[in-house]
């Protein structure tokens, strides 16, 4: 492991062309030009793997992706990786190759989650092809980059923990 | 009477949606079925009206794993069909590419996917909590393969970068040089993960299997050869469709693949080891060879073994091209399309890719046809559990169907790349 850890990182999954699927990677995009510029932010796509490999170095780490476990449109729950598992729904929109879910759940197990690790996950509406949020999609991104702001404000105290 | 049934509606650690039923009555095996319930995905269909340029793109999108294998499928059938022969290098840099695809597919099943139920555990989560080192190092060498492909390819997953010709654009040496220490990392472990996988405990099971694989002379065949068999088959890939049939099986939603003389089939990295053994580089030969395999292995269990051996030899393969690797002048050459059948085939990570596509003088393609490795690899999979359940009948009912989707695991199987065209058939008074 090299030593030194790179501080705080936002990292948006989804596909962009799957419609609310797009969610993780357009709060990113906006949380690009509000957070502080010592904040890392990356947009990816959710193969586990890669998760693993990009969030390895950082103390903090917040976590954005749709997901679809038939709640209502536009709801988001903000989970604490070490406080808690984290539910199937998180598998649901990814890749068949193993999925957000279980890069956490696998790097539990290995023991190298980040030492903060804050998941938000944002109910998508329509996952089909094609562009553009569903409205009730759309509203949340708001709300979940000012949570998001928020989380990095208290950074160091008990939100981001 | 007594009848017992095994049925498992959701397979685990298999890409796509897949399930299976076996029928006992009186101790003696009376039904198998591996059902591939996916919806079918139509892309022979889509294809249909696109320009030839398109094929590798579109058809790359069936799969997340094994996405190169249908670029270059698609790209080499193209070429042929047009008379095309891609730059030597430009070649090497296919090769190398698919190198990556193998070593990212073959590590997640090596490790992720398969080993877990060869030391008894639900899933790599589970496993990685006894034996956190199997994993982790399961990891490092899938990434080093995703970083491989990342380089050529222009991202680990569904890459953009080969185009009908060549690729749209290539690495100078010195962008490939920082590979080299990792790659040379990746290679002693990827020896020690042969090592390893040995010391597995493997059911006594083997079976007479007609395995089909592409055969080049000069290489272990990835990227074009011809078709051969252990049972004499020896044929261009272009005479494909005169060997070789698909059947439409009610219960599932891919066709069915044999030999039209012969019936069942097998293909993947255990066809590949039979058919070009000789075609390993000495490391690869050696370490099998050090792992208690002999030229020919008709366990279909120990394919874990054996794709641990192709995950050595494409570290080691990866390293002589780029040590050989010369940029070359033009990433592509010109195509020009002719009216033409195109016929390509390489070996995805699960075996055989074929494509055939029909295309006219504009290049517009008219017809495609498309047989994906597990496709092919499913009547071998209902066979093994036709010989399989009746020797492990006793076996406590949990376990017995954990032995059964463990043989269906040996196969890597690629659902979502299988689901294919369903006909419909309408009968009217």
């Amino acid at each position: 492991m090299p030593s030194g850890r790179s501080g705080t990182l936002i990292i948006g999954l989804g596909n962009q062309y799957r419609r609310d699927d797009a969610v993780g990677l357009i709060a990113a995009r906006r949380l690009k030009e509000r957070a502080p510029e010592h904040v890392r932010v990356l947009e990816e796509s959710s193969e586990g793997a890669a998760l693993m490999e990009s969030w390895k170095d950082a103390d903090a780490v917040i976590l954005i992706d749709a997901v679809h476990s038939g709640a209502e449109p536009g709801i988001f729950r903000r989970l604490d990786a070490h406080r808690q598992p984290i539910p199937t729904e998180f598998s649901h929109c990814s890749t068949h190759t193993f999925s957000v879910a279980e890069a956490i759940e696998l790097g539990r197990a290995l023991g190298q989650l980040p030492p903060r690790l804050i998941v938000y996950g944002i109910e998508g509406k329509i996952f089909e092809a094609g562009l553009g949020l569903s409205p009730e999609v759309e509203k949340a991104v708001q709300k979940v980059v000012e949570c998001v702001l928020a989380d990095l404000r208290c950074g160091s105290d008990d939100r981001l923990s | 009477m007594k009848s017992r049934t095994i049925k498992v509606d959701y397979l685990a650690r298999v890409e796509g949606e897949g399930a299976l039923y076996v029928k006992i009555r009186n101790n003696t095996v009376t039904d198998v079925k591996f059902k591939i319930w996916e919806p079918p995905r139509f892309f022979e269909a889509f294809l249909r009206g696109r320009n030839y340029s398109e094929a590798p793109d579109i058809t790359s999108r069936i799969c997340g794993i094994c996405h190169t294998a249908y670029l270059m499928s698609a790209a080499q059938a193209m070429e042929s069909a047009f008379g095309v022969s891609v730059d030597r290098q430009v070649r090497a840099l296919r090769r190398l590419m698919y190198c990556g695809q193998w070593i990212e597919s073959h590590a997640l099943h090596v490790y992720l996917l398969h080993a877990p139920d060869f030391l008894g555990y639900e899933d790599a989560i589970q496993m990685a909590k006894d034996h956190p080192e199997v994993v982790q190092q399961g990891l490092q060498l899938k990434k080093v393969g995703n970083e491989l492909m990342a380089l050529l390819g222009g991202r680990e997953i569904h890459p953009i970068n080969v185009r009908v010709g060549g690729f749209y654009k290539v690495p100078t040496k010195r962008e490939l040089a920082p590979l080299i220490e990792k790659l040379k990392w990746a290679r002693d472990a990827a020896l020690e993960a042969v090592r390893w996988t040995a010391t597995l405990p493997f059911p006594d099971f083997e079976q007479d299997y007609e395995f089909v694989a592409l055969r080049h002379p000069d290489e272990y065949a990835i990227t074009e050869g011809r078709l051969v068999s252990n049972k004499g088959l020896d044929i261009a890939v272009g005479e494909y469709d005169d060997h070789f049939v698909e059947q439409h099986v009610p219960y599932t939603n891919a066709l069915h693949s044999v030999l039209k003389e012969r019936g069942a089939y097998f293909v993947g990295p255990l066809a590949r080891y039979n058919v070009n053994f000789d075609k390993l580089s000495p490391l690869a030969q050696q370490a099998a060879r050090d792992a208690g395999l002999g030229p020919v292995c008709r366990n279909p269990f120990k394919s874990i073994i054996v794709r641990s051996v192709e995950i050595l030899y494409a570290y080691d393969e990866a390293l002589r091209i780029i040590d050989e690797y010369e940029m070359p002048e033009e990433p592509a050459v010109e195509v020009q399309p002719r009216a033409a059948t195109a016929y390509g085939c390489t070996e995805a990570p699960r075996g055989i890719l074929y494509h055939r596509y029909r295309v006219d003088d504009q290049g517009v393609i008219l017809d495609a046809k498309i047989v994906a490795p597990t496709s092919q690899n499913q009547k071998s999979v209902e066979s093994d559990l036709w010989q399989f359940v009746p020797k492990y009948m006793d076996l406590p009912p949990d376990e017995l169907t954990w032995r059964c989707e463990q043989a269906i695991r040996n196969y890597d199987p690629c659902i979502s790349c299988s689901a294919h065209f369903l006909k419909l058939h309408i009968e009217r008074d």
